[in-house]
């Protein structure tokens, strides 16, 4: 317990989680500070790139083995599996409709990339290593939550995908960036990432910090309006679905027999929760459904619940179960 | 100058949305349209502002198309099968325009 507070302290005092508070705080006291969404976009393309390299050139170094393969398929089953369980949860403790529930539930499968770029950045900091692949993970992770949640609100109904939709989701701009940096990386390898270092590997930080604080003004301005919407057994999914998240992720990786790294990157995956991929597919697919209660949900409770607090509760769970 | 009737449709529809608006648009005939960012607005979904937008669920864009009166309904009919269940509003305005064979 003592391990999880000190972790905690010092994440607290991080410059990323820091600038996420600065964010929350300037949305939160109504202040006009504010990133342009060029710059916002120019942010996120920066960071998925990055992490996708250096994901693809650790591979380059490691090789290619099974465990990469079984990685991805038990991602896919647990972004698939996680939405069924946390339907389960809010029909059971909030007053949500089957529709919003679904729609949520969606959102709790599927996973947040800047989640876990924050936890490689914490691993980093405490000089832990993890899988390269699991980049490629997180990118398999993204589309079968979708799907599950359509399953649960239309149980085999056709008409809520259609052949655009698919190609939205599996070819979204997020997961094209990102898996293929991995490739680029895993082709080209260290001499690759030698060449680039200057750009990708040294102002990573500084750029996450500046996203961070992008994340801090829209959380906080999704609070500010849409706070109200939700009650407190909503709240309360919000910051207790990720751990449960994070228990069958911390299974899929003693199962699979991650390295410590691998493990508590694997655990926020399964913990987090999405704002990019799932948002826009719901809004096509299941257009009723309200839009603040799922966006508020997930930027609003889980994700800085999962920075500030998830992050050090998976290292530390994933330190003490591995004996590290 | 000579100058002639036609009917400006103004569709304020969530950026998501947007092509799939077109297609219906290309679909019924209509091939031209102007699409404009939108900065920000309030409506019954609440209040919304372009800057940050992290999802990709977020944002609107307004698609204009200028018509000949005949060309409205088609226009109407295709629009509406795409906007119906979503956040956004369609208006139509008289307006003239200088060079009739282009609507």
């Amino acid at each position: 317990m003592a391990d999880i507070l000190a972790l905690a302290a010092d994440n607290l005092i991080s410059p990323i989680v820091l600038c996420f508070a600065l964010g929350l705080f300037a949305a939160l006291a109504r202040s006009d500070l504010s990133i342009p969404e060029a710059v916002a976009k120019g942010l996120s393309i920066y960071l998925l790139f990055a992490i996708g390299f250096k994901g693809g050139v650790s591979v380059a170094a490691h090789g290619v083995d099974l465990t990469l393969g079984l990685s991805l398929i038990a991602g896919i089953i647990l972004s698939a599996l996680l939405p069924i369980v946390a339907f389960a949860l809010l029909r059971s403790i909030t007053q949500l409709d089957r529709l919003n529930a679904a729609a949520v539930a969606g959102h709790y499968g599927s996973i947040s990339i800047v989640t876990f770029v924050a936890a490689t950045s914490v691993l980093e900091s405490s000089g832990i290593a993890a899988e390269g692949y699991m980049v490629a993970v997180a990118a398999a992770m993204e589309a079968p939550a979708i799907l599950s949640a359509l399953w649960l609100i239309s149980r085999g109904e056709s008409g809520r995908m259609d052949a655009n939709l698919w190609r939205e989701i599996m070819l979204n701009g997020s997961i094209v960036l990102l898996v293929g940096a991995f490739i680029i990386g895993g082709v080209t390898g260290e001499e690759g990432l030698k060449e680039i270092s200057s750009f990708i590997v040294e102002p990573f930080k500084g750029v996450l910090c500046l996203f961070l604080l992008d994340m801090g003004l829209v959380a906080g301005r999704g609070l500010a309006k849409g706070g109200k919407l939700l009650g407190w057994s909503s709240i309360a999914f919000g910051v207790l679905m990720p751990p449960i998240g994070a228990a069958f992720g911390l299974a899929a990786a003693l199962a699979l027999g991650l390295s410590l790294g691998g493990t508590v990157l694997m655990m926020t995956l399964t913990a987090s929760a999405s704002y990019i991929a799932v948002p826009a597919a719901m809004r096509v697919a299941l257009p009723e459904a309200n839009p603040s209660i799922y966006l508020t949900l997930s930027l609003g409770v889980t994700f800085p619940f999962n920075l500030v607090l998830g992050i050090p509760l998976y290292l530390a769970v994933a330190s003490a179960v591995s004996g590290g | 100058m000579q100058t002639h009737t036609a009917k400006r449709v103004e569709i304020t529809i969530e950026k998501i949305m947007q092509s799939r608006l077109t297609d219906a648009l290309v679909g019924a005939g209509v091939h031209g349209y102007t699409i404009l960012p939108v900065f920000g607005g309030s409506g019954r979904s609440g209040e919304w502002s372009r800057s940050g937008q992290i999802s990709r669920a977020e944002g609107m864009v307004q698609v204009i198309c200028i018509v000949r009166e005949e060309r409205l309904d088609a226009l109407l009919t295709a629009a509406f099968k795409v906007v119906e269940k979503h956040i956004g509003i369609v208006n139509i305005t008289d307006c003239e325009v200088l060079r009739a064979e282009r609507f």
